[in-house]
């Protein structure tokens, strides 16, 4: 049988950097085909490429067996071939309905009142309903999706990719998802997923193409294959994929918040609600939780880019609520947010620039005057300690890859010893190799007696290193458990906005329901589980 | 005050608007597509005078109109080449596009300073123009007052309802996403550009052959700026901005209801009323930004490329 | 096909010839223009440029013209490394001309050379408050700054043209909208003998050397420019941005006041309604040209400087307008916009790939 899409030898070069290097990847008729990767190893290129986004340097694509070229994304949807993009390609102020028409030729378009029965079918076939008239600004992130998904398929794909297209979902809204695809595949549609997570293709994918620094290194059956070898083929061998977890020591309360109710920045932005919890010293509490659910603000309100009422925020007993960043800083506090260029770090500016940015106080001003000398000094010993690959000091920030870019932020911080340390989506986008050492920089940083909080979408790492868990939803927080006495299912729960506990013997209800109220008081919480 | 000055300061007001209008309905429109061009007094210039040669030379008030709009497009096309083709910082593209503009349009008009035109006639609808009060500012005008009343509720209906009108919205909210699509961001970006310079172009002609009517060095005397700040008050609604942009007119003709009213006050400080009143048009803004309707589309001002 | 391609550094090379580049091609295209109006070239472009300094006294009058523009360019240098995008040096200047006009007057009799220190600082002062103004509606309104500015511009414009015709003019002056004339006394000194070269240029020499010990070796000018590079940057950090907004503003605004006041106090020597020729203006163009830096923005103001006395030259000896000044500005914004693309992105050959 002719396959749907052969990809042929397909190369991609960006200054700097080949994206991919004679690529080869083969789609049969119904089947979901997984693309498998690390950050960085080039999927995000094929992946474009294949839908005309980015043309190739090199190579050729088949489709149905004849060679073609695709000229752009109109293109690849007259062809058959649909997408769904990682960061959605949507228009906030626009409805969900003119957000459909804008995807579909201009003569589909004209007549509205049949894409509105088309919706309302997709809908019923596929589980997947929406208001039509809504502003997408008040979608949440699955809703999105699902117009993402639902402007794909109402070109009636043949090939329909996706891209990561779980990161943004709860495992429970993943479930759903799945359900969605098995029905579109047997429908005949066969699907591309993109991801990293390998549990996810054992489950759905028939099929799975591994790509490495550009290049194809296998193409294997996931369903028959275990995941430490896909591991394995992933990240190449010998490159450690776990930091070596070990549990904290908890010491006395560092920072606390207190009923803290704050807006988003904008009223597409989510704030939020009668939030408090405290974080020891020698602990790292993981806050899971779908992004756009008030992370940014949570993260604006610990790092002072936010003010609050005085005693909502607390380093020991003193309100900081109304101190700014640099105040917060004097007194222990440092910050990695999740934008790496253009927050943490200026992207024009050189990785000297770049230190003097947060660390000033490390004797690198004096009464108002830069030392030039050991500004530069410090800078070095940063790279160097936690192995920042780059030209040189002098690089401008942007030149450098998200990975180690994110080590020299992440050094930045933890170099100035700090009390208290919030991380946004530390590993976010970022090379396993790096990953691994950002993880091992945390918890090396805890065990000094740091208390480290860490904000992120990614539960298999947050259950890796965390001591302590809970998750933000619709700007609530859900209780606080040990790692040990929760599970991916609960913390999924709590993503999902069910705070409620269904505790695993029934006469601990009382106790759970004790333990929601006073979820910033974790003594009580872990003796009343133990 | 007796009617006859009101009817008449209501006239005037309209008139004195209209140019305002005309200049700000097209920066609207291009902003809208997530372009900001500064350069509207470049354009307006550039229109008034290569208009005002034109109809000096044909005799024609069309072919000077004509001439104007192309004038005004020709200068957003140097713009528009820089800033998006090239990606340009667009507040520094728009700067040199005023610069530029004032400069080549006082060269080029010099020798032409202070000859008369015989300038755009009124068309006088008969018996709506009897009404009182406003008959005479609404129908007693000439042809580009009346091409301004089709032209906002014409584009409004655009912007909403029709297919073109939501590819410029989804332009200047999130090139990146219209790009994906398929649709081509650039050409949407280029011609909202052209029709802001069209306009532009227009409303200098319309300074320099129907309300003046004659050329003069500078004769916009702020007008494209004051049309900027316009386009922030109407919240990027082209209803907000006709009502605006009357609202500016009534400020510039204050020296006329001073007089009726028998004040004496100094015509510099009066000359200063527009530029106060948008100051303070911009300071009241600031307290109902928070209506979502009235936003700056996302993407504006932002260079933008496709990604290859 | 070519394409244009981001490179990862930006190239420093290109940041510093780029400005050459402009005016080359700024040159090129005026000799195209002369060309096309019946001048020849090269003669033209020599009596433009050159034609006008010839002799120690046209020197002294390069330096009037470089006093006033580079005074408002240092100081917006700060305003656009802030990412403050001040348009209104102008009206900065008018206002500090205004002020320093009015103590001048309000002092005629006093008799000593010092009062002219007074009167500098009325100048700034004036311009300090029509920039505080600006600060005030940014921080505390959210106004964009570039609309207020430009509308503080005009506003200042008219009350000059209201100071001179109304209560400013001068009651023996037949009149003629201008002010009386300021007592000698109080004029700043000229430091040239044989010109008009004023203590005016001292100031701004002080002024240029303050910036760039401020830009390179304080915190403040540190803060000053990730503000204007990536304010969310600026905000994690905890540089308050409101606060450093009020100081650009005020400091470009003092600086541009002592420019009004040593050009009202100096070469004029009373208050007419003419006494900016756009210096404000040809100040934005300077900063850009000199790389947003203090050494490079005196090297552009000398050239600048040179197109004001050009088209005063060119006016005489050619018979073109003076506007020509004022064309060749633009240009060289045009064409410099256009060449700093190079800095960050290259181009690059692409062969388009056709399918087998």
């Amino acid at each position: 049988m002719t396959p749907l899409l052969e990809v042929r030898h397909i190369t991609k070069e960006y200054p700097g950097c080949r994206a991919n290097d004679r690529v080869n990847l083969c789609i049969d008729m119904g089947e979901i085909h997984a693309l498998l990767g690390e950050n960085g190893a080039g999927k995000s290129t094929l992946m474009k490429i294949i839908y005309g986004v980015v043309q190739p340097d090199e190579g050729e694509l088949l489709w149905r067996g004849m060679p073609v070229n695709i000229k752009g994304p109109a293109h690849a949807r007259q062809l058959g071939i649909g997408m769904v993009f990682q960061h959605f390609s949507l228009f906030d102020t626009l409805s969900v309905l003119e957000n459909i028409l804008l995807s579909l030729p201009a003569h589909e378009a004209r007549d509205r009142l049949r894409v509105l029965r088309q919706l309302d079918d997709m809908g019923k076939r596929y589980g997947m309903h929406l208001d039509p008239h809504r502003p997408v600004s008040t979608l949440s992130t699955g809703e999105r999706q699902r117009v993402e998904l639902i402007r794909a398929l109402l070109n009636e794909p043949q090939l329909l990719i996706l891209d990561e297209p779980t990161s943004v979902l709860t495992p429970q809204e993943c479930e759903g998802l799945f359900a969605s695809l098995r029905k579109l595949a047997a429908d005949g549609c066969s699907i591309l997923f993109i991801s990293h997570k390998l549990q996810e293709v054992k489950d759905l994918c028939q099929r799975a193409t591994i790509l490495r620094g550009g290049c194809v290194v296998d193409e294997l059956d996931p369903r028959e294959t275990d995941i430490d070898t896909m591991a394995a083929r992933m990240v190449g061998s010998g490159t450690a994929t776990h930091a070596t977890t070990r549990p904290g020591v908890q010491g006395e309360a560092a920072i606390s918040v207190h009923h803290l109710t704050l807006p988003g920045f904008s009223s597409h932005e989510v704030g939020v609600r009668d939030v408090s919890f405290t974080a020891y010293k020698g602990e790292i509490l993981g806050i899971a939780g779908v992004a756009g659910n008030g992370q940014a603000c949570m993260l604006r309100a610990l790092s002072g880019e936010q003010l609050s009422q005085s005693d909502d925020v607390r380093i020991g007993a003193r309100g900081i609520g109304r101190l700014n960043p640099a105040q917060r800083r004097k007194l222990g506090m440092a910050v990695v947010p999740e934008d790496r260029l253009g927050r943490g770090a200026v992207p024009d500016m050189t990785l000297v620039e770049n230190a003097l940015l947060t660390a000033a106080d490390q004797g690198l001003v004096k009464k108002g005057v830069i030392q030039h000398g050991a500004l530069r000094d410090w800078t070095s010993q940063l790279c160097k300690l936690f192995k920042v690959k780059t030209a040189g000091i002098d690089a401008q920030a942007r030149s450098l890859s998200g990975g180690n870019l994110q080590k020299f932020i992440i050094g930045r911080e933890v170099l100035q010893q700090p009390a208290v340390l919030v991380a946004s989506h530390p590993t976010w986008g970022v090379d396993i190799g790096s990953a691994v050492a950002i993880r091992e920089a945390l918890l090396t940083l805890r065990d000094q007696g740091c208390a480290v909080i860490i904000l992120s979408e990614d539960l298999d790492e947050l259950f890796e290193i965390s001591d302590r868990m809970t998750a933000l939803c619709h700007g609530q927080l859900a209780p606080i458990k040990a790692r040990q006495d929760t599970s991916v299912e609960e913390v999924g729960r709590w993503m999902g906005g069910d705070f409620s506990d269904t505790p695993p013997a029934a006469e601990s209800s009382a106790i759970a329901a004790a333990t929601a109220a006073h979820s910033d008081l974790p003594q009580e919480n872990r003796h009343a589980q133990a | 005050m007796d009617m006859d000055l009101i009817t008449n300061i209501l006239f005037a007001a309209v008139r004195t608007g209209t140019p305002l209008l005309l200049v700000a309905i097209g920066e609207l429109i291009c902003e809208r597509a997530g372009v900001l061009n500064l350069g509207q007094e470049g354009m307006m210039l550039m229109g008034a005078v290569l208009g005002f040669i034109a109809a000096l030379t044909t005799g024609s008030i069309v072919t000077g109109f004509v001439v104007a709009a192309l004038a005004g497009v020709l200068m957003s096309l140097l713009f528009g080449f820089l800033a998006l083709t090239l990606s340009t910082n667009q507040y520094a593209t728009g700067l040199a596009l005023a610069i530029f503009g004032g400069g080549l349009s006082a060269f080029i008009g010099q020798p032409f300073v202070g000859k008369p035109v015989d300038g755009l006639h009124a068309i006088v609808i008969p018996y709506l123009s009897d009404i009182p009060l406003i008959g005479k500012a609404l129908f007693a005008q000439d042809g580009m007052v009346y091409l301004s009343f089709i032209l906002v509720p014409a584009l409004a209906w655009m912007l909403k309802n029709s297919r073109p009108g939501l590819i410029i919205r989804a332009a200047g909210e999130s090139p990146d996403s219209l790009h994906a699509l398929g649709h081509r961001v650039m050409m949407v970006r280029y011609l909202a550009v052209m029709f802001g310079g069209a306009m532009a172009g227009l409303a200098g002609g319309y300074l320099s052959l129907a309300y003046t009517p004659m050329w003069n060095e500078g004769m916009t005397a702020g007008r494209g700026w004051i049309a900027l700040a316009l386009v922030v008050f109407a919240g990027w609604q082209l209803g907000r901005l006709m009502l605006g942009a009357y609202l500016f007119g009534l400020a510039s003709i204050l020296h006329l209801v001073f007089q009726g009213l028998g004040f004496d006050i100094s015509p510099s400080l009066l000359a200063m009323m527009p530029y106060v009143a948008t100051i303070l048009v911009l300071v009241v803004l600031s307290r109902s930004r928070d209506n979502p309707a009235l936003q700056a589309p996302a993407a504006i001002g932002k260079p933008w490329r496709p990604v290859h | 096909m070519l394409r244009l391609e981001r490179q990862p550094q930006d190239s420093r090379l290109m940041a510093w010839c780029s400005p050459l580049l402009a005016i080359a091609l700024t040159l090129a295209a005026g000799a195209l223009l002369f060309a096309v109006l019946g001048h020849k070239p090269l003669e033209s472009l020599y009596e433009f440029f050159l034609g006008g300094v010839k002799d120690i006294y046209s020197v002294g009058e390069l330096g009037v013209k470089v006093t006033p523009i580079l005074l408002c360019a240092v100081g917006l240098v700060l305003c656009y490394r802030a990412n403050v995008w001040n348009i209104g040096a102008e009206g900065q200047f008018i206002a500090g001309a205004l002020c320093a006009g009015m103590a001048a007057l309000a002092g005629l009799d006093i008799d000593t050379p010092w009062y002219a220190v007074v009167i500098m600082l009325a100048g700034m002062l004036g311009g300090m408050i029509w920039a505080g103004i600006a600060a005030w509606l940014k921080t505390h309104f959210a106004c964009n700054e570039i609309l207020t500015t430009i509308m503080l511009n005009y506003v200042a414009y008219n009350l000059l043209q209201y100071g001179v015709h109304g209560p400013l003019k001068d009651p023996q002056g037949f009149n003629f909208p201008e002010s009386a004339m300021f007592n000698d006394n109080h004029l700043l000194p000229v430091i040239l003998e044989g010109t008009r070269l004023h203590g005016g240029i001292l100031i701004a020499a002080v002024a240029v050397i303050a910036v760039v010990l401020l830009l390179r070796y304080t915190h403040l000018g540190f803060k000053i420019t990730v503000l204007g590079r990536d304010a969310s940057a600026a905000t994690f950090a905890g540089f308050g941005s409101k606060q450093l907004t009020w100081i650009v503003l005020l400091a470009c605004g003092g600086l541009a006041g002592l420019a009004g006041a040593g050009e009202v106090d100096g070469p004029i020597g009373q208050l007419t309604p003419y006494i900016s020729s756009g210096y404000g203006y040809a100040a934005i163009i300077v900063v850009f040209l000199g790389r947003q830096q203090p050494v490079g923005a005196v090297l552009a103001s000398i050239l600048l400087g040179l197109t004001y006395l050009g088209g005063e030259t060119s006016q005489i000896k050619l018979g073109l307008p003076v506007s020509l000044t004022e064309l060749f500005q633009g240009m060289l914004l045009f064409f410099l916009l256009a060449c700093d693309l190079f800095i960050g992105y290259r181009l690059r050959w692409i062969p388009r790939v056709h399918p087998a």
